[in-house]
Parts: structure tokens; C-alpha cells; sequence
């Protein structure tokens, strides 16, 4: 979230959409209900279904799966061509007047400039600024010659240290009238096409959204609140993409009630992702050194940005202190073994050379390149995608280990349904089941969508015979650490020189974790400015304290400031807000430095005033010559509103990317629509190029596409139900009596067809795989109009397999909803399309 | 259950005045149901099911969110969900948290015969007190909402106490607490009401909801839960809420007429007996009566 679950009480309209709060995050959800409570706040929802969310809204509107950057698309499209826009915002705190180098090309034909159909990928280098002379105009390049054979390879381009620009927004090539341009396509009748939803039903939504900024005033503010609805495609980044470009148009970024609000799936998802959970980034979002970096100089060199701005304006460009977070990294991994002459240990840390991202991972063991997997916290099986490819993947393997508090559908794979006796004979994997300790019986912090670290105690002792997790990984970890003490090994350094300081090293104790990642000084340590002194051994007070010379240790940048000198500021319980706006400073600790809204500065105008003057922030105060607030500032606090910063510390640009630049991203640097890689119907912007030009298939036999020639026609998507968490309270149950068994949700139109009724079984097949259970008909998801033609639409609650208790008394029909679908993910985050892929149905003969 | 800290202002089958009654200043408790801020989640069900120890049961999927077809002697708050389509085609999901409603003028109380088996609390909580049960099951019949759920096991019957045992405490009810969306609030009758028809203002004025009031209904001298809803003319769509509830005739004739017409009769019988030994003095047993081995 750039806000947080509290502010969201703080709106004037939000969009909810790719997510169901209500369903899945009921007790967040409150602070909506809060909005249109206290301020007659107005909800706009926008999913597959009518969903427990969508009963509480204002306005409603049914998007067939898959088709969210349509809408957003038609809204950009419709708040541009209705004037309802932040022109100050736009103009000072976006690159919408950055101008666009020669060359570059939007997607008319559905591909960028530079794409390559015999690789699939981009030639991203027209992609980029324009360079600026002193007045702004951009400067002839000259052609690159074609390299000498034999010459080294170019540099990697980079962004024009001064960016050409136009601010009266006219130039043909700016991202502003580039924007306007690539989603004039984007009609409501084209969006109708797409996405099923009447024109003027899109109209009334797109004028209940906008309507915020009517007439350029800017005191309202709209959030924008999505979920794994938005990710869980193969275009699920852009999805998101679009959404902020949406929210930098209307000046609602860095606003108290705005934003673009990610609501995570689990309690500690947020922590997950900001410890490392993505194999290609560090704590910290540090991106894991690749071979071709070569050194710690040439790692740094790749990660760190250099500003790239019009000339006359000013830009913080935080990432600069890239090397201060990694060398500090470095040293809370390997204390005094990393030092500047072995370029801080930078050979210990493993490289990445290739995908090891979920999909990738299950891909590799079915391709008997990956030999074992632990498998802890998660059921691999279960979230699949195209759950029979992992249960083949994990008959493969060498060896399994499970840390579980349920035996599951990943730890007793071996006996999914349909495997034979013979079959079961041999599979040489050998499974090791390690009994775990329950969320209740460990301590630790949990981060949540509101990037707040809550401590949270143990409830109850861990029961005999389990281990809690870091027990488990320790054990293991000083196991290999004795072996390659005694038979040394080809590079055993990175093992044995690991700092590995804890009062029980068998079982290190969490909140020593949690200081050791805070970060602590190695030396005294003294600010000038402020002559605060930091002695030896003592906590740092923040990330402004990290050193790149070795006399700073520090296990993710962001979390710096969780642990200080005054004790585990995460266990605060401060219930004062005395602003009244839900900021809470003493309530736990928000990553970075406690601040709850990000790019806050963008909560004021170019003066420094507030927006909105019933909501303040923070606000420049001339009397004392910096920023001031309600909330922590997320600004160099010197910089006068003069110097004209851009208030998106984070980008080079100082500004928000409505263009996003160079390799941001794989598939475009602005959002286009494109069809699931399953769909009903070819792309109506360019059916030639139906799906996202960059995402490629999968190649083992398990991995089969359906289309609608081969009968199936229907969209499917895939969600979750309060009343169960993901699949193991199928275990527990209070859980299983609210919902007993599993369901498919089914239009009554579609149930007609069939001749069913409701409670009657129903078979749901795609090209993998087929789902029996009950069919739940539903005057909640209606038959819509795609591209003309008559479309069903069902859904599916995920929560069953083939272990719990109904599945146990053989009452299910033991099936996945994840063997039905796809192997394919997304280009960027590489998150399966779990929604909005295509399926037959029939009935089920009783 | 009993609690020896709430006091009693009515009892079933009770003659004469209810011990303490009207000795201490009381007020009167109310939760207060937005349905239009409550999204189903169940954290309600579970909350009662968890408070007051009840056993988790065997359900089916019958084509519905809703856990049961309705409440149960051991399953005491259900929500019940609608898929409703408005006149002009749009469509709404309800869902109602169904429970006792706690009547001011509980048609079970009324058609209880058995003493002190149903009480009402001077705070409104209307209660059943299983030890003074006879199990007749008129509880059931004399309840306008259909609340009341008989064991057959125990030959008792079972519903909603409104937590009496947490609220004599000073704490909410366990649905109160457990609520995360927000839809329930727990306070006197006065503040809930102020607080719905405030809530009912603001769906008319802001929400388009012509017809938003507040479920109070009078036919049983008020409720000690009320809900707001969208659409106060139509309380049938929210899984069955009865427009004017009332007392049933039956019981009402029952605990009226009948009973004053059968206490004639007892008077008139025990009048009737009464002149007949004036005028005929006692009855006399025969002595070979008596060597047959008869009664004495």
C-alpha cells in the first residue's frame, strides 16, 4: 500500500477492483465502511462476480476476467477527454511533459518499438528520454554506429541526465499527448467490447470517478484498492501500472484517502516480499547481484541510479544511497569477514543467472533439473498452477521436505487421486515431514499491507514433538555448517564465515533476528549537523545512519529504525491520533522511518501548501525552513519548495512515471490490453496480437492450452471465501461447518442451459485438467456481452483437495481447483494467471 | 441462564409480583444491526458458537452462502443471505444476522405456562432458564420471529440469551465484539435508536435509499435488537423478517380470554363445591367399602 488500512477512512470515493476486501480482508475492510460512514464516501466495485464487496457498494459493474486494463484504460481515456485531471500535479509531479526520444512507437499493431517475435523480448532502448538543451528541447541524437566486430559490448542504455520537456504539454512526442494518444482507443464502446460492460454502465462509472477532480478542484481525493485480482494474470503488473498512471492523472498519489492501495493475502505477505520472498530481489528490494556484474563496483554500478530530470528542477533520487543499504547488508550477513578488500563479500552472495521463480521452479523439477524442495508454510501442490504438473514435477524429485502443522496435499502427493498402486510403487521421492509450530504458538512481527511491524506473542507452548521454524532452519543450517567444517567443500567461506550470533544458535530467539536486522553501529558514529553521537555496538536510529565504508551492519534497509536504542518499537501500542486522520505514530512501526503515507509530499501544492486544508499531512514551514506534519515526511526536510524537488523521492526522475522508461518493465513502458493467454475471443484492439507479445509458453507435455475451438468457451476465474483460509482450515472445524464443501458458481442462464439445479453436481474441464463439485446458481454472476457474442462467466472457491475433513469422510470429490489452470505467468512479477482462463462445464450424472 | 446480577421484571407462569421488581434504576440494552454495513463474514456465528460452548455440527452446501437453513437449539445466530433484484433490474445481496430479537413484549414469555422458565430481565434481555423448562414447546408458537429451537435429547428449549451472562458483567455480547465490519453496535435503547435513525438519515440523504428506516417494530412493544435496512418497507427480503409481528392470536387468546374465562371456571368450581358441602356437609365412606380394600 503506499497508504495504509486506516487511511483509507480518509476517502472520498474509492474504486475497488482485482480485489474483495470484504470477503478477504473483513476486518481491513471496516476502515471503508468508516468512509462512507463518516464522510459519505462513495464505492465503486468492479469484479468478475457480485461479491460480498459489491453489496455494500454504490455502483456495481460486472468485468468479464482478465479485462481490467480495458476499463482503467477507458477511465484514462475518459478523465482526459472530460478535463478531469490534476494539471499541477500532472504538470510538476509527473513526466507527463517529459518528451519521448525518436523512435519510439505505440502499440496501434499491439507491439512497442524494438520487440523481436523470434525471441519474444524487447529492444527496450527507444524506450527512453528525449536529452534537453538548457530550454527544454530535445537534441538530435546521433545514430548509433553499428558496433565493430569484435568491439565490447555497448553499455546498457541509461536515462539523459537532462530531460527534454515541454510544460505547455503540446509537443507530439511528450508522455502527456503520448498518453492521450495510445488510450484514445481505449472508447466506451471499445471497452464495452472487452470487458462485457455496458457503455453506459462504464460511463456512469467513469463519470462517478472522475467527478472528484470536476473542474480541476483538488480537495477530493479517490483511492484505488486492489488484491491478487489485479496480479494473477499475465498482465498483471500493467494492470497495476495502469491503476497508478490512473491515480498520478488525478493527483490522488501521496494524498491522505488516495493511492494505490495492494491489500496482501496473508498476515505477513508484506514481510515476506520485504525480506527477500522474490527470488531476485534481497531484503530491502536490493536486486541480487547477476554473473554479469562481475564485482561488488559493477553490482552497484547496475543498481544505483543517477538523476534524470528537466535541468532546473531538483531530484532526492534515494536509491543513490544504494551502496550505503548493500554494504551494511553485507556486513550484518558477514560481520568482520566482509571487508573493502574483499569487495565486502561480495563472492559469498549467490548469483542469479536465470527464472527461479515459482513457476519456473516446478518447471525445472519436472525437467529433473531440480532435485528437492522445502516446502514450508505453503502447499505447493494446492497453489499450483496446473496442480497435476507439480504432483508429476514432485514425483521427480530426489527428496521432499514438508514443514507442516496438517498433513497435506504436497506431503502426501504420492497418493493424489487417480494414482495407481503400481504408479505409487515408483516414486522414488523420499518425503521428510517435519511437524511445525502454529501461527498462535510463535512469537515474531507480522507486516502488513499498511507496511506496519506488529510483534505478536506466542498463545500457546508449541506442542510436543514440533519445532518452531527457525529452530528447524537453524538446526539445518549448523548441520551443513559442521560438514563443510570437516570435509571442507569447493567454496565453503559463504557457509562458514555467516554471522551466526544468537544467545541459542540452535534456536535463535526472534527478536535478535529483528535487532539484527534493524541494523547497529561498528563503529562511533557521529552526525554532524544534529551532533547525535551512536556508539559501537548500539542500534541505529534509522537508515539514515547506514555507511557504505564498512561502520554500519544492517539486514534490510527499510526495517532500520524497527529496533532502536529504545527497545522493539514494533510492540508499541500507542492508541493517541492527534490528528484525527488514523496516522497513529506510536501504534507498532511503518516501514520506511514510521511514515504512513508514502510520497506524502504530493499531499501538497508547488508552495508547500496542503491540498486539501482539512487534511493535512505534512506542509512546508517557512518559519522553520523544512517539512512539517501530521505524518513523517517522505522528503529531503531541508528542500524548499523553490528548488523544486519532485516530490517520487524513489525515481531518478523525482517525479511519478507515467511512462515508465527503458527495462522497468518487459512488456511496455505504458499499459496496453491484452487477452489472457486463454480466452474466448481475439484481441478487439489488434487481433493479430492477441496476448501479451512477451509471455511465453511452457513446453513440457503437462503443459497444454485450451481455445475456444476445442469447446471451451466459458471464463473461469478462481478466489477465496472468508470463511476459509487458503487450504488448510479444510482442517479445522468451525470453518468447515460454515462451508462444508466445495462449489462452482454458476450464472442461472448457464444453469438453464445445463438443465441444473442448484446443489447438483457439476463437472468444470479445461485443457488440464477437470473439477467436480457442487454447482452454487447464481444470480450473481450474469451472462455477458464479449466482442458480441454471448459469454458465461463461473468461478470457483480454491479451498478443497484431497486431505481435511470432508475430504477425509468422502465427501468431496477430491479435487483441485488448481488442475485446471494455466501454466503461464506474468512477464514482470511472475505470478501465475490463475484468473480468467477458459473452461467447458457439464452436468454430472447422479 | 440465571444470573443472579441481572434482575428480573417478568417470569412465565408466574402469578403475583415478580420478587425485586421496580426496586432499581435500569436501562433498557439494545444491539442495533446496520445490514447495510454487514458483509456476511459470519464472525457472529462463530463468536456465539465459541462464547457459549456450543458443538460444531455436520452442514451441507444447499446452493447458498448461508451456514443453515435457519437457527438451531445449538446454533443461535445465523446470517441469512438474498440474492434480490430491485424493480429497476439491479441486483442486491442481503444478509441479515438472524437471533432472538429480544421482544419488549415476548410472545414467549406469553405463552410460557411454566413458572419462571422464560424471564425478562429489567434490562429487556428476555431469557430462557432450561432448569424451570417443562418442554411443551408453547415458546415456540408464541414466537412471531421463529427463534426458539427445541432439543429433543433434553426435552428443553434453547436461543439467543443475548450474552446475559457477559452484559451483567459489563461487557457486549460475543457477536458485539467478534463484529469486524462494524455493523453491530451494542448500547441502551435510546443511543441505538438515535444511532440508527441517524444511520437511516444518511442512506435517505446521501445513499439513495428512499425507503432506509429503522426495524423496531411495535406489534411487540419494540425489540431489544433493531436493524437498519435499506428498504424498511420490504423487511421480507431480509431472509424473512415478518412486517408487523405481533403475539399469535392463539397465545393471545390463550393468556387472555381463555385463561381469565378458565379461572372462572376454577372460581366457579370451587363456589360450586364450596355450596354443595354447606348443603350437604361431608361425604361419608361406607365401612364395607373399606374391608374390600378401597381407597381411604
Amino acid at each position: 500500500m503506499t497508504n495504509g488500512w486506516v487511511d483509507i477512512k480518509n476517502t472520498d470515493l474509492m474504486l475497488i477492483m482485482g480485489g474483495n476486501p470484504a470477503e478477504n480482508h473483513p476486518c481491513g475492510f471496516k476502515w471503508a465502511l468508516e468512509a462512507k460512514r463518516n464522510r459519505n464516501a462513495k464505492m465503486i466495485v468492479v469484479d468478475p462476480r457480485f461479491t460480498r464487496t459489491a453489496s455494500t457498494a454504490d455502483l456495481f459493474c460486472q468485468i468479464r476476467a482478465g479485462a481490467d486494463i480495458a476499463f482503467l484504460g477507458g477511465l484514462i481515456h475518459y478523465a482526459l477527454e472530460n478535463n478531469r485531471i490534476a494539471k499541477d500535479y500532472l504538470l510538476h509531479y509527473t513526466n507527463a511533459a517529459f518528451v519521448v526520444k525518436d523512435g519510439f512507437k505505440l502499440p496501434e499493431d499491439g507491439v512497442f518499438s524494438g520487440f523481436d517475435a523470434k525471441t519474444q523480448s524487447y529492444d527496450k532502448s527507444s524506450w527512453n528520454y528525449a536529452t534537453g538543451d538548457a530550454a527544454g528541447h530535445a537534441l538530435k541524437e546521433p545514430h548509433a554506429a553499428a558496433a565493430a566486430p569484435g568491439a565490447p559490448p555497448a553499455p546498457p542504455p541509461s536515462m539523459p541526465e537532462k530531460v527534454a520537456y515541454d510544460f505547455t504539454l503540446q509537443n507530439p512526442s511528450c508522455v502527456y499527448q503520448l498518453l492521450r494518444k495510445h488510450y484514445s482507443r481505449y472508447t466506451p464502446e471499445m471497452v464495452a467490447r472487452i470487458t462485457g460492460i455496458p457503455a453506459a454502465d462504464f460511463v456512469k462509472a467513469a463519470e462517478m470517478f472522475t467527478s472528484i477532480r470536476k473542474d480541476g478542484d483538488m480537495k477530493k481525493v479517490a483511492t484505488v484498492i486492489y488484491a491478487v485480482g489485479w496480479t494473477h494474470h499475465s498482465f498483471g503488473t500493467q494492470i497495476i501500472r495502469t491503476a497508478a498512471i490512473l491515480q498520478l492523472l488525478l493527483g490522488n498519489v501521496g494524498r491522505a484517502g488516495g493511492g494505490v492501495n495492494a491489500l496482501r493475502g496473508h498476515s505477513n505477505i508484506q514481510g515476506a516480499t520485504d525480506m527477500a520472498g522474490i527470488f531476485d530481489v534481497l531484503p530491502g528490494y536490493l536486486k541480487v547481484p547477476t554473473p554479469a556484474d562481475g564485482s561488488f563496483d559493477g553490482w552497484m554500478k547496475r543498481l544505483t541510479p543517477k538523476p534524470a530530470k528537466p535541468g532546473q528542477w531538483d531530484s532526492f533520487n534515494y536509491w543513490s544511497n544504494t551502496p550505503k543499504f548493500a554494504v551494511s547488508f553485507l556486513k550484518a550477513l558477514y560481520g568482520d569477514a566482509a571487508t573493502k578488500n574483499n569487495d565486502w563479500a561480495y563472492d559469498y552472495l549467490p548469483k542469479v543467472d536465470r527464472n527461479f521463480s515459482w513457476v519456473y521452479l516446478w518447471d525445472n523439477m519436472y525437467n529433473g533439473i531440480v532435485k528437492g524442495i522445502f516446502a514450508f508454510g505453503m502447499n505447493g501442490v494446492a497453489i499450483g498452477p496446473d496442480s497435476s504438473k507439480n504432483i508429476d514435477a514432485l514425483k521427480k524429485a530426489d527428496w521432499l521436505v514438508v514443514g507442516e502443522i496438517y498433513p497435506d496435499e504436497t506431503s502426501e502427493f504420492w497418493k493424489a487421486p487417480g494414482t495407481t498402486a503400481e504408479e505409487m510403487k515408483k516414486i522414488q521421492t523420499t518425503v521428510y515431514r517435519l511437524p511445525c509450530a502454529g501461527f498462535a504458538e510463535k512469537d515474531g512481527s507480522f507486516t502488513n499491507s499498511a507496511r506496519w511491524l506488529q510483534w505478536k506473542n506466542a498463545a500457546l507452548p508449541v506442542p510436543l514433538g514440533c519445532r518452531l521454524d527457525q529452530a528447524i532452519v537453524a538446526q539445518i543450517f549448523l548441520k551443513v555448517r559442521d560438514l563443510y567444517k570437516k570435509e571442507g567443500g569447493k567454496f565453503p567461506d559463504p557457509i562458514l564465515k555467516l554471522s551466526w550470533n544468537y544467545t541459542d544458535p540452535a534456536n535463535p530467539s526472534l527478536s535478535e533476528v529483528l535487532k539484527e536486522i534493524n541494523g547497529k553501529a561498528l563503529a562511533d558514529l557521529a552526525d554532524p549537523k544534529t551532533k547525535q553521537e551512536i556508539k559501537t555496538g548500539q542500534q541505529l536510529p534509522g537508515f539514515a545512519w547506514l555507511k557504505d565504508d564498512g561502520t554500519t551492519a544492517c539486514g534490510n534497509w527499510i526495517y532500520s529504525g524497527s529496533f532502536t536504542e529504545a527497545g522493539n518499537l514494533t510492540m508499541r501500542r500507542g492508541t493517541e491520533d492527534p490528528s484525527g486522520m488514523g496516522v497513529y505514530p506510536n501504534w507498532a512501526w511503518s516501514w520506511p522511518a514510521n511514515r504512513r503515507v508514502l510520497y506524502n509530499r504530493a499531499s501538497c501544492d508547488l508552495e508547500g501548501k496542503p491540498w486539501d486544508p482539512s487534511r493535512r499531512q505534512v506542509w512546508w514551514s517557512e518559519a522553520a525552513q523544512k517539512w512539517a506534519g501530521n505524518d513523517v515526511p517522505d522528503f529531503k526536510v531541508d528542500s524548499a519548495p523553490k528548488d523544486h524537488m519532485g516530490p517520487f523521492i524513489m525515481n531518478p526522475e523525482g517525479v511519478g512515471r507515467i511512462f515508465a522508461p527503458l527495462g522497468a518493465f518487459a512488456d511496455g513502458p505504458l499499459p496496453e490490453f491484452y487477452e489472457p493467454m486463454e480466452s474466448p475471443i481475439d484481441n478487439p484492439l489488434h487481433p493479430q496480437q492477441t496476448h501479451n507479445p512477451v509471455v511465453k509458453r511452457f513446453k513440457t507435455p503437462a503443459d497444454k492450452y485450451g481455445s475456444p475451438k476445442d469447446g471451451y468457451t466459458i471464463v473461469c476465474t478462481t478466489y477465496r471465501l472468508t470463511e476459509h483460509y487458503h487450504y488448510w482450515t479444510k482442517n479445522n472445524p468451525v470453518n468447515v461447518q460454515l462451508v462444508p464443501e466445495p462449489f462452482v458458481e454458476i450464472p442461472v442462464e448457464l444453469a438453464n442451459d445445463l438443465g441444473l439445479r442448484g446443489g447438483e453436481k457439476i463437472k468444470v474441464s479445461s485443457a488440464r485438467g477437470e473439477y467436480i463439485a457442487k454447482a452454487m446458481v447464481t444470480r450473481r454472476i450474469k451472462p455477458m456481452l464479449i466482442d458480441g457474442k454471448k459469454t458465461y462467466q463461473i468461478g470457483i472457491p480454491i479451498h478443497w483437495g484431497y486431505r481435511g475433513i470432508a475430504e477425509d469422510a468422502g465427501k468431496t470429490a477430491l479435487k483441485l481447483a488448481n488442475l485446471l489452470s494455466p501454466t503461464v505467468v506474468d512477464p514482470n512479477a511472475h505470478t501465475p494467471e490463475f484468473k480468467g482462463f477458459i473452461v467447458k462445464v457439464e452436468r454430472v450424472q447422479a | 441462564m440465571s444470573q443472579a446480577t441481572l434482575r428480573i421484571q417478568k417470569m412465565s407462569g408466574h402469578a403475583g409480583p415478580v420478587p425485586g421488581e421496580g426496586t432499581q434504576r435500569e436501562l433498557q440494552v439494545c444491539k442495533l444491526i446496520d445490514v447495510t454495513t454487514c458483509i456476511g463474514c459470519k464472525a457472529c456465528e462463530v463468536a456465539c458458537l465459541e462464547w457459549n460452548g456450543l458443538p460444531y455440527r455436520e452442514t451441507m452446501f444447499e446452493n447458498t452462502y448461508q451456514t443453515m437453513p435457519d437457527t438451531a437449539w445449538n446454533f443461535w445466530n445465523v446470517i441469512k443471505f438474498n440474492e434480490y433484484e430491485r424493480p429497476d433490474g439491479s441486483l442486491m445481496w442481503l444478509m441479515r444476522k438472524d437471533q432472538c430479537m429480544h421482544c419488549a413484549e415476548p410472545g414467549c414469555l406469553a405463552a410460557c405456562p411454566a413458572d419462571a422458565a422464560i424471564v425478562q430481565y429489567a434490562n429487556g434481555v428476555v431469557d430462557f432458564q432450561q432448569d424451570h423448562c417443562i418442554g411443551c414447546g408453547y415458546c415456540i408458537s408464541g414466537c412471531p420471529f421463529n427463534i426458539p429451537k427445541f432439543n429433543s435429547a433434553t426435552k428443553k428449549v434453547f436461543k439467543c440469551t443475548l450474552c446475559s451472562d457477559r452484559i451483567s458483567e459489563g461487557l457486549e455480547p460475543a457477536c458485539i465484539k467478534a463484529c469486524p465490519s462494524g455493523c453491530l453496535h451494542f448500547g441502551t435503547k435510546d443511543d441505538m435508536k438515535e444511532l440508527a435513525e441517524k444511520r437511516a438519515g444518511q442512506l435517505r440523504d446521501h445513499f439513495g435509499f428512499a425507503n432506509a428506516g429503522v426495524y423496531d417494530p411495535p406489534g411487540v412493544g419494540g425489540t431489544g435488537v433493531i436493524y437498519v435496512l435499506h428498504d424498511a418497507t420490504n423487511p421480507e427480503e431480509y431472509g424473512g423478517l415478518p412486517k408487523n409481528p405481533t403475539i399469535p392470536w392463539v397465545v393471545k387468546l390463550w393468556k387472555g380470554p381463555v385463561k381469565w374465562l378458565g379461572n372462572l371456571a376454577i372460581a366457579g368450581g370451587i363456589i360450586a363445591v364450596t355450596l354443595h358441602y354447606l348443603r350437604y356437609g361431608a361425604k361419608t365412606v361406607k365401612e364395607d367399602n373399606r374391608a374390600e380394600g378401597g381407597q381411604p
